[in-house]
């Protein structure tokens, strides 16, 4: 088996890794970008008035879109920088991609369609938007648990699988609910800090689970990270969530005696510390599975498409990329601030 | 239990029928509303910007559904046919990812501006807003199109050890029938989208709900559809020229043509037999066949049996072929009477309203019939004499197919209903919210429906 990387040098060598980043990136900024927007659905329901599940919905309705499209370029990006593990993990993936599809389906449509259809129909819109996103979001993380454990077959993988569910969904509704602190005011923002308090002691209790199930599940992780040398390394990432935890939850139970004061600069913390966990615990992850695109089974290498392609494809990313990064980060100013309503001008 | 290609073939079939329906109206729409726009822009009429307003919902509408289910069809290549990006993966991935970096992150992103912008951006740049989303929808076309059209007529590559490698990227996306594919695929939009907005705009006007907009709205679409019909209908004369040269066989099923011969008759309706090679109850027209495939009435054109078992099923493509050709004369006519009464009578009757309500979706029959003729008529290859289908299917298991099929098709029958009646209760919503704010509605003999529409709001 191919563990360490042909030359670097070479077109074929190089290639494979910088798609590895591209698509890493991608995915990350799929899981932040698209998880506050997931996140405000799974909470859509504890909206207690229309208006205010107008003004949760308005907070995301510019951005959804495009948050998406993260999901469509990195699943692409598998697909065709590595299409040899495209087939194999989508195909053992088949039934939650399925329910996952279904899921982003219905929310995405339930978007449209709550504000559009008449006024009865609109609950049950509002039900299909918060169901889409909650089975979307708990499909994201079985993924990602059978991915990390190899597709294995056992009980305790899939126990596996489901804890990382349940911890993604507390993770998107922390992203969520720290997003609402930013965009609303008043009540709803109140509110939206409860929410955020407790999605952060089900997203602590998961993470904490999941870092120790996941050395007895992988034995691969196991040795990676519990290697002397490795050790000493690796120490900050876990130190560091940790710390990014507790800067978290102390902004949150500040927030509201600051907000009484009129002091609004710290209302971007909680999220800012909620996206930070999410790129440590992506580093983390990152760092376990390189340079296995399928666990113990196949590299990056081994999984590349031809050279010739890749660069064709290089040579759009590397100029395209850049240009997508700074209109998406010019549609956000132009939308930053509070959220006003939702309605076509 | 039917096996895992069958039930494949139909989640797919029904995946992409669901999803072409959407993309179909907003590569269109984009440009009229960019249209309204700039006559808005031009003129300060405000009967633009309300025109814009109304439709902009629409497209919204029709834009959710067209992503939600375009991200489905991303994740089918590796579900269900992993035989496919195994074999031509060096040129479909690239040809998706372009699509994907160059045209879909440039529609979602600036949609958003469109639809919410107005007041945050200012007038130009929600002019150019608008202009990028048209532009994105059109890329996204073109880079979906170039591989749909290699599918068809694969030029640019070589085979070594089972893979496809590019030799030349511009034979590659030039392939000989993407041309004549795209020009027939984008006038086939727009046709989609004249109709729709004939349609809604007719079902206001019967509604009693007749405002500028809706009548600049309606002459727009009418005057769309009395130009491109028959326009359309030339070049898909030319795009099948073009099949007839690159896959006969298609061309044969289409005509249900079961023998090699010279004087080939036009079937004009039968049933396709393929147990028998014959039609039944045929009506033909002796030699025409070959008269319009080959120009000259004796000429040869070849049969079913030139294609032994590379040949698609002839009844579907037979039958799809002729549902497009009668939607299209259709199109042509109604949209001809209905130009003609505008210029002459400057106005429409209820009858002739009512006639072009009931012609709202006919782009959507037309576009699938048209995709079933050309993607049934490339059968049995995925890609045309280099994989055939049954190859690139899955191994998953056909019980688990058959479950995500069953949900997917439960699903897209709850958001096609919906998804017409919100279009329509859209239309009521909008003659109401009209009726009692600033935008006054016309009365008069100027009027474009006149006198016809007044009657019909009392019958």
């Amino acid at each position: 088996m191919l563990e360490q990387a042909p030359d670097l040098a070479t077109a074929a060598g190089w290639l494979p890794l910088a798609f590895m980043i591209i698509m890493g990136l991608a995915i990350l900024a799929y899981v932040i970008l698209d998880g506050f927007d997931l996140g405000v659905g799974l909470l859509l329901q504890l909206g207690e008035s229309d208006g205010q599940k107008d003004t949760m919905i308005a907070s995301i309705g510019p951005f959804w879109d495009a948050n998406e499209t993260w999901l469509v370029l990195g699943i692409g990006i598998l697909l065709v920088a590595f299409p040899a593990a495209h087939g194999i993990v989508l195909g053992a993936l088949y039934l939650p991609v399925a329910l996952m599809l279904i899921g982003l389906t219905l929310r995405g449509v339930a978007f449209d369609f709550r504000v559009k259809a008449r006024d009865e129909h609109k609950a049950t819109w509002d039900w299909a938007f918060f169901a889409g996103s909650l089975l979307a979001a708990l499909s994201q993380g079985y993924m990602l648990g059978r991915f990390v454990t190899g597709f294995t077959e056992d009980l305790w993988s899939y126990l596996f699988a489901c804890l990382i569910a349940l911890s993604m969904a507390s993770g998107f509704a922390l992203l969520g609910s720290t997003w609402l602190i930013i965009k609303t005011t008043d009540e709803l923002q109140r509110r939206a800090i409860t929410w955020a308090k407790r999605s952060i002691v089900l997203l602590a209790i998961g993470v904490a689970g999941v870092s120790l199930a996941t050395p007895l599940v992988s034995e691969r992780i196991y040795e990676k990270w519990f290697g002397l040398e490795n050790l000493i390394v690796l120490w900050p990432i876990p130190a560091m969530t940790a710390l990014t935890f507790l800067i978290a939850y102390r902004s949150l139970s500040r927030l509201p005696a600051k907000l009484d004061e009129g002091l609004r600069d710290s209302e971007w913390v909680p999220f800012a510390s909620t996206v930070a966990i999410f790129m440590l615990a992506f580093h983390g992850l990152a760092y376990s599975l390189f340079p296995y695109v399928v666990i113990d089974k196949l590299t990056i290498w081994e999984a590349a498409s031809a050279p010739e392609s890749l660069m064709f494809i290089f040579v759009g990313a590397i100029i395209v990329l850049p240009v997508i990064v700074g209109y998406s980060a010019y549609a956000y100013r132009v939308f930053r601030g509070k959220a006003t309503d939702l309605s076509y001008y | 239990m039917a096996d895992a290609l069958l039930l494949s073939r139909l989640q797919f079939a029904a995946n992409i029928s669901f999803h072409i329906l959407f993309p179909m109206i907003t590569i269109a729409l984009a440009w009229v509303l960019l249209f309204f726009k700039l006559r808005f822009n031009a003129t300060g009429d405000e009967k633009w910007m309300n025109a814009y307003r109304f439709w902009v919902k629409v497209f919204a509408l029709t834009f959710a559904l067209g992503v939600v289910t375009g991200i489905t069809m991303s994740f089918q290549f590796g579900t269900n046919w992993p035989g496919y990006m195994n074999t031509v993966g060096n040129i479909a991935g690239p040809l998706l990812a372009y699509e994907v970096l160059t045209a879909f992150f440039l529609e979602a992103t600036f949609l958003g501006i469109m639809l919410f912008g107005f007041k945050r951006v200012g007038n130009r740049m929600h002019t150019v807003a608008t202009a990028l989303v048209a532009v994105g929808t059109s890329l996204s076309a073109f880079w979906i199109l170039a591989l749909v059209s290699w599918m068809h007529t694969p030029t640019g590559f070589e085979m070594r050890d089972g893979v496809a490698h590019v030799t030349s990227w511009m034979e590659v996306i030039f392939n000989p029938s993407f041309g004549y594919r795209f020009i027939h695929t984008m006038l086939a939009s727009f046709l989609t989208v004249a109709f729709l907005v004939i349609g809604l705009s007719a079902y206001r006007m019967l509604r009693d709900d007749i405002t500028p907009a809706v009548q600049a709205s309606l002459r727009l679409g009418i005057i769309m559809a009395a130009v491109l019909a028959p326009l359309q209908i030339f070049t898909g004369d030319l795009h099948g020229l073009n099949t007839l040269e690159h896959q006969p066989a298609k061309v044969a099923a289409m005509e249900a043509l079961w023998e090699t011969r010279r004087g080939a008759p036009l079937v004009l309706v039968g049933f396709p037999d393929a147990e028998t090679h014959s039609n039944k109850y045929a009506i033909e027209l002796p030699g025409i066949a070959s008269l319009i495939l080959v120009h000259d009435i004796q000429g040869e054109v070849k049969g079913i049996d030139a294609f032994p078992n590379a040949h698609p099923p002839v009844a579907p493509v037979f039958w799809s072929f002729r549902v497009m050709v009668g939607t299209g004369v259709l199109m042509l006519l109604i949209s001809w009477a209905a130009a003609w009464s505008l210029k002459r009578r400057n106005g429409l009757s209820p009858f002739m309203l009512k006639a072009l309500v009931a012609m709202t979706f006919s782009g959507w029959v037309a576009v699938l019939a048209g995709w079933y003729t050309t993607e049934i008529g490339r059968q049995p290859f995925l890609v045309s004499g280099v994989l055939r289908t049954a190859d690139a299917v899955t191994s998953v298991s056909a019980g688990n197919i058959a479950l995500t099929l069953t949900l997917y098709l439960l699903l897209y029958a709850v958001l096609i209903t919906s998804y017409i009646t919100v279009v329509f209760y859209l239309a009521r919503q909008a003659g109401e919210a009209g009726s009692k704010t600033s935008e006054p509605t016309a009365h008069g003999p100027k009027v474009l429906a006149g006198k016809a529409a007044t009657e019909g709001g009392h019958a």
